[in-house]
């Protein structure tokens, strides 16, 4: 065993000093061998993956026929379809019903009123019973009033309102065909890590192309993003059930219908709501990133401004969409822990329902009200807060007076840390790299995962995007590593103090409940373009599971264990180094894999502020709608996040299997 | 493997034929290869996994069949095979006569809404369901009323011992009080079979022994005809007519308590009754000899007695006792001689 253990590390070092050999001298060595071919990949050799696929969506568009219809027919009555129930919401909402187009149209019946909206979210809140929430939600819509987000929020609550109903149905469906055919679940289970791990840039290309620019494009890509999970929740929780469960069904003589909606699909109630609380959070964060192609409200707010570099107002509006998400991920937190009340017999009907009752003479009331008194139907607009001055003048404040601090800590960073990473992943010649990364995947998972990261690296190289995609791992790297160093010791001090635990627990969750958008805001206003703000955005985004994993680690080892060190002796240090540090590795790691993920899927966001990765290739295809061009450079970013989650995850397996823990 | 005598009158309720149950992708092929003659260790080469090694046996009217084996002895499997939520690999089961594999899933639906009920050892309530609702959920299935299942469900709460809990929610329930509950539902349709699977091993003991005086109880006004899986040798003599012991698949012996205790066919069987307390489950009958007029008093016990309930009082008596068959008009049946309740209690 030490033998290979020895064995393992002098073939670590001699593969580290040949990469760095080859790092130093490659250039020479293709000149002397006159194989330019090494160090670049030549221009005439990339496959045209890209028009292939452009060309492949066009001739969908313009000519496929599906004997009495068009493709084209058909995305038209899918837009009809979501548009529909889009604008009825819409107009219940925020812009009234309206007859007639255009400047002549007529208001005939007026939007609701806020106050008519807050008390329908706090009658929601009221049904889970938890009095505080109540008071979270009424201060969280007063908030969107008060500081004049009331109209862009209800524009993107009624794209939420229509996304999640619209992405937890079809994800459930999906999910319950997937359970009852193994077959079905081997095609769509691959199809849903693409999906996941695809930057959502990427998909929004063809769905401009194939829907055109507006809020319709925009559901559907919302819809398409948000559901991934519910498909995923629903198969898990089926195959999660008892299987007595099911046989107690059986026994009772159900039929197969009978037994799927009375036994199975109840039963799994609690886990398949923690899927519909994703499909919301989800559905928030594509809301805002779809404005891109159309969708308005709170992120065509915060774009518009970002573009204009307009700093108080991208704050503003960004402060109303974390006030928004948090009151809506609360919301359905709470409705996923409710518990069903022992049922109250011979109450009256009156009495049963009078909350709902009072909702709807509420409406009315407020609604005939509001003709005659125009504070209700809209919040008075002399009574909104405008914070946007405030806003930049603290960073106008922060900019003057630190801007030394702030330069300097940039120019050292990017000097000594991320500099030197960019040059050394640039230098090493693409087949050396290439032969590298799937010797790793033969030492953690053999043939299986070598020929699973040879040939996806492959795909990178041919199709000509080897350097970005390298700049993208440089960059994601260096996000990575910064996460873990901070995210680790806090996980671990989480891990250990309970007190540590529950301050941080809330701020983790806080963090993960923001959309990826947000985190933009406050770092380009700091430190303006460049790839040091993405970094640090990237590293905000990323952090949580790295905390969150390496809590759970330290806390989940066997207690006995710790006992068994105590009574041998052990300091509390020594207990922390020798025992349970090294048993949470395996957990850890799968942490920095989940940091890797997020990483990966804001780095493209990112590409706003001018990063020049595959995440910039993406954002360049959309702004052009080049298909193909979006495509294969997202497939490139699904690959790369692919090569690194099944390397860790089998590392981490290995680990678990030595440990005993599997 | 001998039949208790009484019990053999009429064509038994359930009947299995050689059922055999193996697990894995080739085990129909290699069981028709090797001509019934199943190893376990062959299959399990194979990548095969018996679960039921040629069983047949059947299960008479009224009568509680408890099948005990350890873990993966393949009593659940087959309990499973018999109320068809696993497919048998090969044999032939009958209910009531009829040919339980050859059934569509129609038929079965039907069987299973009218004939059968389970028990299930983790209770398998459903958890977003009242414990009324619970119980008249097969009902409902059925398509019954819902006031008439409600009323119904009503009645077998009270024949359980839960009323006043109708609305609870399981969660809300001890384990002992969930089980009740799981009974209530399995008996809601009236079914004349009663399958219960390891029903009162996730109880602590004390309860289990209250859950088995209260099944005693009930078993004697339903009079179900019963298959009782249990890991419990106790268990097992203290509620069955007939016991069945598996181990790999195998039913090791079949016959009522007594004769298992003192005639164990198999080492494997014997193992189990060693340390059983004779007294405790022997009846006298099993230790009388026959009636003789001239050496006997007239102190009676009755030959179903167990030893345990009587010994004190025939160890006072010092007498030879007369046997009686309540059963038959008090017949006198044997005699006792108090030296052999001497000899279960200390002799070995």
């Amino acid at each position: 065993m030490t033998n290979l253990i020895k064995n393992n590390k002098i073939y670590f070092f001699i593969f580290f000093f040949l990469t760095f050999f080859l790092f130093l001298y490659g250039k020479d060595i293709a000149g002397l061998l006159d194989a330019k071919w090494i160090i670049k990949y030549p221009k005439h050799l990339v496959f045209p993956l890209a028009k292939y696929l452009s060309g492949f969506v066009k001739w969908l568009m313009d000519d496929a026929n599906f004997i009495i219809f068009s493709f084209r027919d058909f995305t038209r009555f899918i837009a009809w379809i979501i548009e529909i129930p889009y604008n009825l919401i819409l107009a219940l909402i925020s812009k009234g019903f309206l007859s007639g187009q255009g400047q002549d149209a007529k208001e005939i019946l007026a939007p609701l009123s806020w106050m008519s909206v807050i008390a329908i979210i706090m009658f929601m809140a009221l049904y889970t019973k938890d009095k505080l929430l109540v008071f979270l939600v009424f201060f969280a819509f007063l908030y969107l009033a008060i500081f004049g987000q009331w109209k862009s929020s209800m524009v993107t609550l009624s794209s939420i309102v229509i996304a999640v109903p619209v992405g937890v149905v079809i994800g459930l469906f999906l999910g319950i065909l997937s359970y009852k055919s193994e077959i079905l679940e081997k095609i769509i289970s691959p199809v849903l890590d693409l999906m996941q791990t695809i930057p959502v840039f990427a998909y929004l290309v063809p769905i401009l192309v194939m829907f055109g620019f507006g809020p319709v494009a925009a559901l559907i890509a919302t819809i398409i993003y948000a559901m991934p999970p519910m498909v995923r929740t629903t198969l898990l929780a089926l195959k999660n059930i008892d299987p007595q469960i099911k046989e107690s069904g059986l026994m009772s003589g159900c039929t197969k219908r009978q037994l799927m909606w009375r036994v199975l699909i109840p039963t799994s109630k609690p886990t398949l709501m923690i899927g519909v609380n994703q499909v919301i959070m989800l559905s928030l964060n594509m809301v805002i990133i779809a404005s891109m192609i159309g969708a308005g409200g709170l992120g065509y707010d915060v774009l518009a401004s970002l573009r204009r570099l307009n700093i108080g107002a991208g704050i503003e509006t960004g402060v109303a969409i974390v006030v928004l998400a948090i009151a809506l991920d609360r919301l359905s937190q709470a409705f996923v822990n409710i518990k069903t009340e022992r049922k109250k017999i011979n109450i009256s009907f009156l009495k049963r329902y009078s909350r709902i009752i009072f909702l709807f003479l509420f409406i009315i009331i407020i609604y005939f009200l509001s003709t005659y008194l125009p504070f209700l139907k809209s919040f008075p607009e002399h009574l909104v807060i405008n914070t946007s001055a405030f806003w930049e003048s603290l960073i106008k404040y922060i900019n003057i007076n630190y801007f030394d601090t702030l330069e300097s800590i940039k120019v050292t960073l990017l000097t000594y840390f991320m500099l030197p990473i960019k040059r050394f992943l640039l230098g090493v010649p693409w087949p050396w790299f290439v032969l590298i990364i799937s010797l790793i995947g033969w030492h953690y998972g053999r043939l299986k995962l070598a020929m699973l990261c040879f040939l996806l690296s492959l795909f990178i190289v041919f199709t000509g995007l080897w350097e970005k995609a390298m700049v993208t791992i440089y960059l994601c790297g260096s996000s990575v590593i910064i996460a873990s160093i901070i995210g680790i010791p806090l996980g671990i001090w989480a891990g250990i103090s309970s007190k540590a635990n529950r301050v941080l627990t809330v701020i983790i969750d806080t963090l993960q409940t923001l959309p990826s958008f947000v985190y933009l805001i406050p770092v380009v206003m700091l430190f303006r373009v460049g790839d040091f703000t993405a970094m640090l955005a990237v590293i905000l985004y990323s952090l949580a599971p790295a905390v969150r994993y390496t809590a759970h680690g330290i806390k989940n080892i066997n207690k006995e264990i710790v006992d068994a060190g105590l009574i041998c002796g052990c300091s509390q240090r020594q207990i922390l180094l020798k025992i349970k540090l090294p048993l949470a590795i395996p957990e850890i790691l799968l942490g920095i894999n989940q940091t890797i993920m997020l990483a990966l899927s804001m780095l493209v966001i990112t590409a706003l502020v001018g990063t020049r990765e595959l995440g910039q290739e993406v954002y360049i295809a959309l702004t052009k709608a080049d298909i193909g061009r979006g495509l294969v450079a997202g497939l490139c970013v699904a690959f790369i996040s692919i090569i690194a989650d099944r390397i860790i995850k089998s590392g981490s397996d290995r680990l678990k299997i030595k440990y005993g823990m599997k | 493997m001998s039949q208790s005598s009484h019990k053999e009158n009429n064509t038994p309720v359930i009947k299995c034929e050689s059922v055999y149950k193996i697990f894995g992708n080739n085990a129909l092929n290699l069981l028709e290869n090797s001509k019934g003659q199943v190893d376990a260790k062959k299959f399990q080469e194979a990548g095969c996994i018996v679960g039921v090694n040629n069983a047949s046996f059947g299960v008479a009217k009224g009568e509680m069949m408890v099948v005990m084996g350890l873990s993966g002895s393949g009593k659940s499997t087959l309990l499973r095979c018999i109320s068809r939520l696993t497919d048998a690999t090969a044999g032939k089961i009958y209910i009531d006569g009829e040919d339980l594999l050859a059934m569509n899933s129609k038929q079965l639906i039907e069987l299973r809404r009218n004939k059968m009920g389970m028990v299930f050892q983790s209770f398998a309530l459903l958890p977003h369901k009242t414990v009324i609702e619970n119980i008249a959920f097969p009902l409902q299935v059925k398509g019954t009323s819902t006031k008439e299942s409600m009323s119904r469900a009503l009645e077998m709460v009270e024949l359980v011992g839960l009323k006043g809990r109708e609305n609870y929610f399981p969660r809300e329930l001890s384990g002992g009080q969930q089980q009740r509950v799981g009974i209530a539902r399995s008996l809601a349709v009236e079914p004349d079979i009663w399958f219960l699977d390891e029903p009162f091993s996730a109880l602590d003991p004390l309860i289990r022994k209250e859950m088995q005086d209260e099944f005693l109880r009930l078993q004697g006004v339903l009079k179900k005809t019963i298959m009782f899986v249990t890991h419990d040798f106790d268990e097992a003599l203290r509620l069955a007519d007939r016991i069945a012991i598996m181990k790999d698949g195998i039913i090791e012996q079949l016959d009522t308590p007594d004769n298992i205790v003192l005639n164990p066919a198999t080492e494997y069987v014997k193992k189990f009754t060693e340390d059983v307390p004779r007294e405790k489950v022997l009846k006298i009958e099993s230790i009388m000899d026959p009636y003789d007029s001239n050496n006997s008093s007239s102190n009676e016990v009755s030959k179903d007695a167990i030893i345990e309930t009587l010994a004190e009082s025939i160890l006072n008596s010092k007498k030879i006792l007369t046997v009686i068959d309540k059963n038959d008009n008090n017949k006198k049946v044997g005699s006792l001689d108090p030296s052999k309740v001497i000899k279960v209690i200390f002799g070995r």
